[in-house]
């Protein structure tokens, strides 16, 4: 067996997802600078949206086990052997993250125009 | 199919879930050199997933060449998908795009037949009359579905009266599911089966009769229903392994298996079948079945020089190449890839993706005047589907060797959620983006 290319890799995310690659990508990106940007403004986390953010990290995790169910037309007894398991964990992982990220820095941009000079906790 | 293929040849490194199919091999670096100038005529035969990756990827490595693409159809077909359309999960659409959106600069799509082949003059005549000179040919015209071959059958009555065929294309794919649910909602005897001769993706018939069991059972109708399985062979699977997999499988769904059963004839109003057994013909009748046609090259093949002239791949006409490196034997300046080149496996979308970049490395040498140590090993792959949610990812090679692509991880004769998943969201881009000569 060759080893894997990542070229292969791109070319098969741009025909899976075709523009929405872009938009995967561009959100991510965004999501993550501005969460970053916040922590480093703010020099610190502020625990009360990052409760709120990991209460939507749960959903956002099983919203994309249950996507990607829909999506494959399969059903959770279908999970065999225990890479099928690291798959699930994985996906939820993502959708977990992802969505903590992303709340995360929506509610602090949000609370920063609401209250440009001070945290919405402090 | 393979594609479905069909349709696998990863890295052992990297996995990316969603993404590791069979399809995504790369057999050869991407990072290549600067492409060949040259003023060399290249036909191409047959614009379906070999043809197309294969005038693709020489159009990507070349500068300055004539190539030419035959084909009338204008309709690209994603063949792997067919079981997922006879499974009731997707559409007819799914399977359907055009050749022109493949194409890419300068590429000449001559939208004509081939209908003759002189490897001597090194020329090719179209339908139209149309006289094409070359100094290399790429012969991928893919197979004929020989459902004349079956007494009484009729392409057109799939779809009515209990009978199906998933390979005659992506309505009757739909149509086949139809069958296939009435029969699930009431029960009844299924046949499922395979031809003696040489076929695309071997695995899809197999596949086929898991679906329809999974089926049953989901509409609480197994115990009402009776499968049986033919096969004209010893084996279910030519791979020793996965045959006593499979065997073992459907032993334990209820799936009947009977060997050396060649469906001979049909009769398609009182619904019997007749098989060629070693002690001689039997009848079956049948509420549903899955005609699986014999399989052979396609006529502008057989009339020509090209073809294995003994033994049985003779008969079927597929094209008389070196099997680790697509080349005719007699003519070397001609290559055969995909379904129609006579190797000992792989009519899937899989050894094509292996099989292209082989015989385009090969044929780039030639006209740069060097070398090239590219082979091609027989690996082909089959996600063979036990349930819908769950397949084996086999992959295998010309040793009958089992070649995973990630050993420990995935285990190829185990029924998973991870090879479904790979079949329906990873296959098809991968195989798109291998017809574009990008993967």
């Amino acid at each position: 067996m060759k080893d894997l290319n990542p070229i292969v890799f791109w070319a098969v995310f741009q025909e899976m997802l075709g523009p929405w690659l872009w938009v995967v990508i561009a959100a991510s990106v965004v999501a993550t600078i501005a969460f970053v940007w916040v922590v480093i403004r703010e020099g610190r986390l502020s625990s009360r949206r990052l409760v709120w953010s990991e209460v939507a990290g749960l959903a956002g995790g099983v919203a994309a086990l249950l996507i990607m169910m829909a999506v494959t037309n399969s059903r959770f007894a279908d999970l065999g052997g225990p890479i099928d398991w690291l798959l699930a964990v994985s996906i939820f992982a993502l959708g977990f993250v992802g969505s903590i990220v992303g709340v995360y820095a929506f509610l602090s941009v949000f609370a920063m125009t609401r209250a440009p000079a001070k945290s919405e906790d402090g | 199919m393979r594609f479905e293929q069909n349709m696998i040849a990863f890295g052992r490194r990297g996995l990316i879930a969603g993404a590791a199919v069979g399809l995504l091999s790369a057999p050869l670096p991407r990072a290549r050199a600067a492409a060949v100038r040259t003023k060399a005529k290249i036909v191409v035969i047959g614009a379906g997933a070999a043809g197309l990756a294969a005038a693709n990827r020489l159009a990507d490595r070349l500068e300055g060449a004539s190539i030419t693409l035959l084909d009338r159809r204008r309709e690209h077909l994603y063949q792997p998908g067919y079981t997922l359309i006879a499974a009731g999960l997707k559409p007819p659409s799914y399977v359907v795009s055009t050749t022109a959106e493949y194409l890419s600069e300068p590429v000449r799509w001559v939208e004509e037949q081939a209908a003759e082949i002189d490897p001597v003059a090194k020329t090719v005549v179209t339908e139209a009359g149309r006289r094409l000179a070359y100094d290399f040919l790429i012969v991928a015209p893919g197979l004929v579905l020989d459902y004349g071959a079956i007494e009484g059958m009729d392409v057109r009555r799939i779809g009515t009266g209990g009978m199906g065929s998933v390979y005659a294309g992506p309505e009757a794919a739909a149509a086949t599911w139809r069958m296939m649910s009435a029969f699930a909602d009431k029960g009844g005897v299924g046949l499922f089966l395979r031809p003696a001769t040489e076929m695309k993706c071997a695995g899809a018939p197999l596949k086929y009769t898991f679906i329809t069991d999974d089926v049953l059972r989901r509409r609480g109708n197994r115990a009402k229903a009776e499968l049986n399985f033919f096969t004209p062979q010893r084996v279910l699977f030519s791979v020793p392994i996965v045959h006593e997999k499979v065997r073992m499988l459907f032993g334990e769904r209820g799936v009947r298996v009977n060997y050396q059963h060649t469906l001979t004839r049909i009769d398609l109003d009182r619904r019997i079948a007749t098989f060629r057994t070693a002690e001689g013909t039997r009848e079956l009748g049948y509420d549903f079945i899955n005609v699986v046609p014999p399989m052979k090259a396609p006529d502008v093949v057989r009339n020509s020089p090209l073809p294995w002239q003994s033994g049985p791949w003779a008969a079927e006409g597929w094209v008389d190449v070196d099997r680790h490196t697509m080349r005719h034997k007699r003519f070397p300046e001609v290559f055969a890839v995909g379904d129609v080149a006579g190797v000992p496996k792989g009519k899937t979308a899989a050894s094509v993706k292996w099989q292209v970049p082989v015989a385009v490395d090969h044929l780039v040498a030639d006209i740069a005047g060097t070398r090239s140590t590219e082979t091609y090993n027989g690996y082909t792959s089959c996600p063979l589907i036990t349930r819908i949610g769950r397949a084996m990812l086999v992959e295998f090679d010309y040793n009958d060797n089992l070649t995973p692509s990630f050993p420990g991880i995935i285990a190829p004769l185990e029924e998973l959620w991870i090879s479904w998943v790979m079949k329906e969201i990873a296959l098809k881009p991968t195989y798109l983006a291998m017809l574009r000569g990008r993967a």
